[in-house]
């Protein structure tokens, strides 16, 4: 754990982590109310996104592409409502729809618009480049409170921990309105709560959490952070707050562990070079989700005790 | 004249009488409401008097519990006024305790019974305000009155339909309100379950709180309530159950789907 | 132009004329197997099977390096792609059925976890064989463009398989789309035929990975019965339509992308199925949204004049500006809100109704009468002329009203 640690592992494992955590907490409320697929359809639509604001700006600077993916994420969520209630069809079918549709416009977009470099984006977008956000200037753990090395941090680490810390403190701020309003729609709504509002604040910032994280570690991780710790943490207790809490320490074990084996697993085993980080962390969350399925203190559904 | 409109005036609160509106807990006029074409109420009247135990009846589908959303505001009017207490929704909210159906939530979610207690208390806690002794002991007290003191830790979906219903009492109990909105509260409970609630909201009527109930089981009526609202889409009949809960109302109302000996056995009055 | 009605002809060269029927075929089969999934409310299980031949692909491309092959045998792709989206079609079973995770949780978690593990394995491949490109990218978003003419044989009969298989099973699959505790009730085996349902999305699935890629292929499955929602509430009518917008977008995306090089046949006909979904959504008659939203204001329109109507007869005062408006417009009130004389025989009209409704429902006790009492039904819809008359004798001669 010396010099060579906090250079090339620290900061993207940070960022791992801290991007799991961000797409995890709104992922809890996103599973209970039944929606754990918009963080699907969101990360779909981020191609889309990415690809417009490339033939706006005609650059592929960071900025515009967030922009460009946070918009595509509204449009998308915008049309799943709009469809789901004037055409009266079932969200999931709704949502089908949509980010199909969005990222069939985004791919074409894309060949029509014949830049090798966008195309690079393509991957990044899906899988990330966690690998690559190593902190060059850090000569060791000193670096930490060196101002002169921090100026040097990849931009990727404080812009998620930005995310992460806006998706705590909305979690602890909406905490009440947002349990009631997904525990019992009805009561909520009676004592004057805006339940729709609070529905779609959700999805967005369901939608910011995905568009931060997919900067740094593609899409995959996204979809897999949004639903397996959530849904690991939902098999282990019956209360909300632990299940929380739950989430996302299985969010940080899957992203510190998945990026351990993605990196060394290869080398123990014998190989010369390291796999997908962002395929990792999303497998080992996939595992986690399987141990608790077997054996989850809470994993069955609950059936009245006398 | 027709019936409707003279069991109406026998009550002293005829539809159109616009002072009674102040003195009335709820008072609803020209509702309607539908979803799609075929209107789920139309035209409603309807006045519920301060204090009263009323209940609301009619046959399935006939919109009883639609009437309780859309006064409430949960599902939208084609048209129609609602008043509490003679204000709005919006100025009276605080002065409503409402019990949805016990089949609208999932009994699943990862919570507590004393936490969906406290739900009634979301209101005046706001979104950061700690729950303090004053508000846990509210809450306690809530779960005592129903007979559920022992199971604030159990998770909610260990208790039986009885006790879930007894919980959503408690938590209405909890909002310390003036009129407590009820949708069939006694919808697949146990006996014992029912004698409580039947109980508490007698009690609550005793202190001078108003209660309107969703009702469907016509053979306690009599015994739970003294006001009573028959709708069937229209609005039938409405009035003190001792004169309003005829034959010729129910009849009315049910159409062929009471038989002349169930009616007879409901001992309404003037039979 | 000349290219793309070539292209549509099939004049475009053989392997492009056989990808163009493949996708026809494949647009047909997806439009109606899909349409038995969105009837069950599993539209999204295709997502995940989708999502789930990833590592299918990857595994098998590895085997078949390992036993010396050069791993890039399409049958042998697609085997393995089959069989790791019956793994991840399994699991989804299994979460839902024996925890209790919902379907969507389910669904979401086998995606990504599936995905993220094929691409772990795409990477193992990179650096495996470097210097060689494998070409297993272009399952992500298909490509047909430099495809050997066996992959389009295959995809041609294996999309002209399923389509027979569909027409064998239409009848029984209908039924338990419908309603599955009906079918089982007819002795029919439902798990079964759900198995068989299952598998024809599996089958088109992999065969669509070739054409439209992984991620596309959910379109396939999704977009046309929905657009033959909006047409239709018969079951079979919608497989029907549904099998024409899948075949249509099939048809012309394969053709229109035959004609350039930068227009990639996945989106392109997903691209047309989205477009023919969103010329139904807002026109097609009576669900389409234009529709709806005449609908619902004629209807709100025809409560209002009702209830103005009661109102002016019993000489309520009427606050409503929709009611006011209404009544005004049909000449019914003057513009200071008093009655006309057509608004006064309308009213009296209207509870003359009222009153013969009072009299049908104390004597007809028949609820399916009795039970269109609902404000806005005419009464001479329901009883005949004699009924009315018999009633109109037992209230008496007609009093004038909205004198009081």
């Amino acid at each position: 754990m010396g010099a060579e640690f906090v250079q090339f592992s620290l900061t993207p494992m940070l960022i791992g982590v801290l991007a799991a955590i961000a797409c995890a907490l709104p992922g809890n409320f996103l599973i209970l109310r039944r929606q754990a697929l918009i963080g699907d359809a969101i990360s779909h639509v981020v191609l889309p996104g990415i690809v417009v604001a490339f033939l706006v700006t005609g650059t592929v600077a960071t900025m515009p592409m967030l922009i460009g993916a946070g918009g595509a994420a509204l449009v998308a969520v915008v049309l799943i409502e709009a469809i789901r209630r004037l055409g009266r069809i079932e969200p999931g079918a709704a949502m089908g729809v949509v980010f199909t549709a969005l990222f069939a416009g985004g791919v074409l977009l894309l060949e029509q618009s014949d830049t090798s470099r966008v195309h690079l984006d393509v991957d990044h977008a899906l899988m990330g480049n966690l690998e690559t956000l190593i902190w060059l200037r850090a000569s060791g753990w000193a670096s930490v409170i060196d101002p002169v090395a921090l100026a040097h941090l990849p931009p990727e680490l404080p812009r998620i921990a930005i995310v992460a810390a806006l998706m705590a403190a909305l979690t602890v701020i909406f905490w009440r309105p947002l349990k009631l309003a997904t525990f019992d729609e009805g009561f909520a709504r009676a004592i004057g709560l805006p339940v729709s509002a609070i529905g779609l604040a959700l999805v967005i910032a369901a939608a910011v959490a995905a568009v931060a994280a997919f900067d740094a570690v593609g899409s995959i991780i996204v979809i897999a952070m949004f639903i397996c710790p959530p849904a690991t943490a939902r098999l282990m207790t019956d209360r909300l707050a632990t299940q929380v809490w739950l989430s996302l320490a299985v969010a940080a074990v899957s992203a510190i562990l998945g990026y351990v084996l993605a990196g060394y697993g290869p080398i123990w085993l014998g190989f010369d070079s390291s796999v997908s980080a962002a395929g990792m962390i999303a497998t080992i969350s996939g595992v986690m989700l399987a141990i608790a399925c077997l054996w989850g203190r809470a994993r069955g559904r609950v059936t009245p005790v006398a | 004249m027709p019936e409707r409109l003279r069991l109406a005036a026998d009550d002293g609160a005829m539809l159109s009488d616009h002072a009674d509106v102040a003195r009335a807990a709820l008072s609803v006029r020209g509702m309607t409401v539908s979803y799609g074409e075929k209107p789920a109420l139309f035209s409603v009247d309807a006045t519920f008097p301060v204090g009263a135990m009323s209940a609301i009846i009619g046959p399935n589908g006939a919109g009883k519990s639609t009437f309780l959303k859309a006064a409430l505001g949960l599902v939208p009017m084609v048209s129609g006024e609602v008043q509490f207490f003679g204000q709005s929704l919006a100025q009276a909210r605080a002065r409503i305790a409402y019990v949805p159906q016990r089949a609208s939530v999932d009994w699943d979610f990862p919570t507590t019974v004393i936490d969906v207690v406290l739900m009634g208390r979301y209101r005046s806690l706001g979104l950061l305000r700690r729950i303090g002794r004053a508000e846990m002991a509210l809450a306690q007290e809530a779960l005592a009155r129903v007979g559920m003191e022992g199971f604030a830790n159990r998770q909610i979906g260990q208790l039986s339909g009885g006790q879930q219903q007894r919980v959503f009492l408690a938590r209405a109990l909890a909002q310390q309100a003036d009129l407590y909105l009820l949708d069939e509260p006694f919808a697949g409970v146990d006996a014992a379950t029912e004698r409580a609630i039947i109980a508490v909201l007698k009690d609550l009527n005793a202190a001078g709180k108003s209660v309107i109930a969703v009702h469907h089981d016509l053979s306690t009526v009599v015994d739970y309530f003294d006001h009573v609202f028959m709708v069937n889409v229209r609005a039938m009949a409405q009035g003190p159950v001792a004169s309003a809960f005829t034959t010729t109302a129910l009849s009315q109302t049910y159409g062929g789907r009471l038989g002349a000996g169930q009616l007879d056995q409901l001992h309404p009055a003037g039979s | 132009m000349a290219g793309f009605l070539d292209a549509v002809l099939l004049q475009a060269g053989y392997n492009a004329a056989l990808v163009t029927i493949g996708a026809t075929l494949l647009g047909i089969a997806a439009g109606t197997s899909g349409t038995f999934l969105f009837l069950r409310k599993r539209a999204l299980v295709s997502d995940a099977m989708a999502h789930a031949t990833l590592p299918g692909i990857a595994l098998a491309f590895l085997v078949m390096v390992g036993f010396g092959g050069d791993g890039r045998n399409l049958a042998g792709l697609l085997l393995g792609a089959g069989a790791s989206a019956l793994i991840g079609l399994y699991l989804v079973d299994w979460i839902v059925r024996h925890t209790r995770l919902a379907e969507d949780a389910a669904i979401g978690a086998v995606l990504s976890v599936f995905f993220g593990f094929g691409v772990v394995l795409l990477t193992v491949i990179q650096s495996l064989d470097r210097g060689r490109q494998a070409g297993l990218e272009d399952f992500l978003l298909g490509a047909t463009a430099g495809m050997l003419m066996q992959d389009a044989v295959l995809i041609a009969v294996g999309g002209a398989l399923v389509v027979a298989l569909i027409v064998i099973l239409r009848r029984p699959m209908t039924l338990v789309a419908f309603d599955p505790g009906h079918a089982a009730a007819l002795g029919l085996p439902v798990g079964r035929i759900d198995l068989a349902m299952m598998g024809l999305v599996l089958a088109i699935t992999v065969i669509g990975l070739t054409l439209v890629g992984l991620i596309l292929i959910i379109a396939l499955l999704i977009i046309p019965p929905v657009t033959a929602r909006f047409w239709t509430d018969r079951v079979a009518r919608m497989l029907l339509i549904a099998g024409c917008v899948g075949g249509a977008a099939g048809y012309l995306g394969a053709a229109l992308s035959a004609t350039a090089p930068d227009l990639p046949t996945g989106p392109i006909i997903v691209l047309i199925a989205a477009g023919l979904f969103t010329l139904s959504l807002f026109f097609a008659p009576r669900r389409g949204v234009l529709a709806a939203v005449l609908a619902r204001r004629r209807f709100q329109a025809r409560v209002h004049w009702r209830q103005g109507l009661l109102s002016l007869a019993r000489a309520e005062p009427i606050h409503d500006p929709l009611t006011l408006r209404i009544l005004r417009a049909a000449g019914a009130i003057r513009p200071d809100g008093v009655a006309t004389d057509k608004g006064r025989a309308l009213a009296a009209k209207s509870l003359r109704d009222e009153r013969r409704w009072d009299i049908a429902r104390a004597i007809h006790q028949d609820t399916a009468l009795t039970g269109r009492y609902d404000g806005l039904t005419p009464i001479e819809e329901v009883f005949t002329a004699d009924q009315i008359a018999d009633f109109d004798a037992r209230i008496g001669a007609p009093q004038p009203v909205g004198a009081a």
